[in-house]
């Protein structure tokens, strides 16, 4: 996984609440058995006004102009602001692939879904929590100032605005430590077989019935 | 001290490692797996050349690319008419294979959807921490275990390490008391709910349902209520075992037999939370106010009673209430009961078990659906389901009245294989996703109970089934 340290980039403003997981990668996309691809289908339905099949040609489709990402000014944005319970849905991390392929690193709300929230770590995107009130001004922001940028201190923890002014943001210790780093969690976990394989004897003592594969 | 909630103690007894940092390693019994988030996990293991830690622990079931029509199934896998679904089925079937997983094909009697396979085989038990990487393994709650969605690389960790890193999440409390009307059921209470806390209001939280209502519930419509636990925000729903529960499990292929039946049944009996315990935060629900339940809008949320209406300006955030009404072709103020429907599913891991069944058949039977009616399917969530209800008769009753009666899977309830809608089509749906497109291009989707669904479908419109005669 690609580390995530400072980033700078255009804020694309989705304009939205509840924006579920179908929404940002249909399922008709889902039937790939790969990982990486799925830039091209992100908000799909969306983004054009027929409906996409995997395998068409995207030059051909007619496009939604209305939206946010088929505007010039919002061509190579790399962070998304979007409103409250982003990622709602479906636990495809088919989702995280498709904003990351496309070129997202960052995403702001006023709040994320669980799964979502989770899988985007595993991906190197940064999802941020920030005060519906500062999601707000960001929006207005970014409406009235073409090409509006950010700079994102995942270190620091905090957001820096054209201005020079910083806002802070919270983020989970460990979840800060993967993206830093760029670390395999299978690995660190492979590390711990030890203790994995002690809690199993442990957990046997009390549950043997889950346990009846190991007994031979 | 005070108590515990169930999801304490089922949390609790599954840390192999405390971090420190409020990430804890957690250890997983069961794994389900199928075949739409599962292969980039076990390409990611391939690549990194590692091995399952524990074979056994893990089932693998294809549902959401089977197709639902009989004469394509016949030939299994071959059958599938679609190049890319028929390689992720394909896909599922050579990893469990050559990893030694235990599988249900396609041609197996007992396949079907997932979440309802995984009960109907006793392979999900009270006490067990249980994941599949699909949000709706939430439905598992019911059976006093620790069941939530992943992602897929969550998934290639569990399959890797038997393992996930997880934070432990808030303890809610949705008490839900009183005596249900007259063929209100489990989808009503979960709608409602929903409609009273939001989409989001259970994030961050696991969910236990509890008071007289949920205990009144069979062990099937607890797993309704479970599996919308995720529309409410939560990864997991929890309901706390009980006789019923325990008997549920009796005879089940998976479940514990001879010697450890009865320590089982035991340590089962131990899965509730204690009186004491204290949750973060409590909802309480008068069951006798539940009304039939319709969704009108494109989030679960945006739901009301039948005899509500889609509400105007001030009651829903604007933006929201006006892409919504203008997506589903409705107006504010307009009654549910107005909304005329194109097709009908009776199906998904929601509502697709055998007590669903019998209920949309109790409303059909000797009737007819309406000529406006352009589909109405319904689609049983396994084989095993199908069969049973196959020798009650129920098939007849679905066939006579104009229904189709498809083999089990996913089907319309994401329209991965060929079951969907068209574009503006209107559907009464058992499901749990209204999203935009959710069931086919441009469809509008209505959140509904099987009852409910059945009735709309001889109606052509949705009705209050408290006066259906
Ligand atoms: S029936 Fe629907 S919700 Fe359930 S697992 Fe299948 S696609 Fe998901």
């Amino acid at each position: 996984m690609e580390r995530f340290t400072v980033y700078s980039g255009i804020v694309a403003p989705m304009d939205r609440a509840n924006v579920d997981t179908d929404m940002i990668i249909p399922k008709q996309f889902l039937k790939s058995v790969k990982r990486t691809g799925f830039g091209p289908q992100l908000f799909d339905q969306l983004r054009y006004l027929d409906e996409g099949q995997p395998g068409m040609d995207n030059d051909l489709r007619p496009v939604n102009t209305d939206f946010v990402l088929n505007q010039s000014r919002y061509q190579n944005a790399g962070i998304l602001l979007t409103r409250e319970n982003f990622g709602c849905g479906s636990s495809r991390e088919h989702a995280p692939w498709a904003l990351l392929d496309y070129g997202f690193r960052v995403i702001l709300s006023s709040g994320f879904a669980d799964i979502f929230y989770n899988n985007c770590f595993k991906n190197g995107i940064l999802p941020i929590t920030l005060s519906p009130k500062i999601i707000e001004k960001l929006f207005v922001e970014v409406e009235s100032t073409e090409g509006f940028g950010l700079e994102i201190n995942l270190r620091n923890q905090n957001v820096t605005w054209p201005s020079g002014e910083t806002i802070d943001f919270e983020i989970d210790g460990f979840y800060k430590n993967c993206l830093l780093n760029g670390l395999d969690e299978i690995g660190m976990t492979l590390e711990k077989s030890d203790r994995i394989h002690e809690y199993e004897k442990q957990r046997q003592k009390i549950c043997p019935w889950l346990f009846e594969d190991l007994e031979e | 001290m005070a108590g515990k909630t169930l999801y304490d103690k089922l949390y609790q007894c599954h840390v192999v490692e405390e971090r420190g940092d409020g990430t804890n390693l957690i250890y997983i019994d069961r794994h389900l797996l199928h075949e739409v988030t599962s292969p980039q996990a076990f390409e990611g293991l391939h690549l990194a050349k590692r091995n399952l830690w524990r074979t056994g622990t893990n089932f693998g079931v294809p549902d959401h690319n089977v197709p639902t029509l009989h004469i394509e199934r016949m030939a299994g896998i071959e059958g599938i008419v679609d190049p890319f679904s028929k390689l992720q089925v394909e896909t599922l079937s050579r990893n469990c294979s050559a990893h030694g997983i235990d599988h249900f094909g396609m041609l197996d009697d007992r396949q079907g959807i997932v979440h309802v396979v995984g009960p109907e085989q006793g392979l999900i038990q009270p006490g067990m921490t249980v994941v599949c990487g699909d949000s709706h393994t939430s439905t598992l709650g019911a059976l006093g275990a620790l069941a939530q969605g992943i992602g897929t690389s969550e998934v290639e960790h569990v399959l890797a390490t038997q393992c996930l890193l997880q934070k432990k999440a808030d303890n809610m409390l949705i008490q839900i008391d009183g005596e249900l009307q007259d063929t209100v059921t489990a989808k009503d209470i979960i709608l409602f709910v929903i409609g009273k806390i939001g989409t989001a209001g259970g994030t961050g939280y696991t969910i236990e349902f509890g008071g007289t209502t949920i205990q009144d519930l069979s062990v099937e419509g607890r797993m309704t209520v479970c599996n919308m636990a995720i529309e409410a925000g939560a990864r997991a729903g929890l309901i706390a075992v009980d006789q019923k529960t325990i008997d549920f499990l009796k005879g089940r292929p998976f479940a514990p037999t001879g010697k450890f039946r009865h320590l089982a049944e035991e340590y089962w009996r131990s899965l509730v939370s204690d009186h004491d315990a204290v949750f973060d935060k409590i909802v309480r629900v008068d069951a006798s106010q539940i009304e039939p339940q319709v969704t009108w809008g494109t989030s679960p949320e945006m739901v009301t009673g039948i005899t509500g209406c889609v509400p105007v300006q001030e009651t829903t955030s604007g933006q929201a209430l006006v892409l919504a009404c203008d997506y589903m072709g409705l107006r504010q103020g307009q009654p549910v009961t107005e909304i005329m429907l194109d097709r009908v599913f009776i199906g998904s891991c929601t509502n697709a078990r055998i007590e669903d069944l019998r209920r949309a058949a109790a409303l059909v039977k000797g009737k007819k659906i309406a000529a406006s009616i352009k589909q109405a399917l319904v689609v049983p969530g396994s084989g095993l389901v199908r069969d049973l209800a196959e020798s009650e008769g129920l098939d007849d009753i679905f066939l006579q009245a104009g229904f189709e009666w498809r083999q089990p899977g996913c089907s319309m309830c994401l329209a991965m294989n060929g079951d969907k809608l068209g574009e503006k089509e209107h559907c009464a749906s058992t499901s749990n996703r209204n999203f935009e497109g959710r069931q086919g291009f441009g469809g509008r989707t209505h959140l509904v109970s099987p009852a409910m669904a059945a009735a709309a479908a001889i109606v052509g419109h949705f009705v209050d089934i408290r006066n259906w005669s």
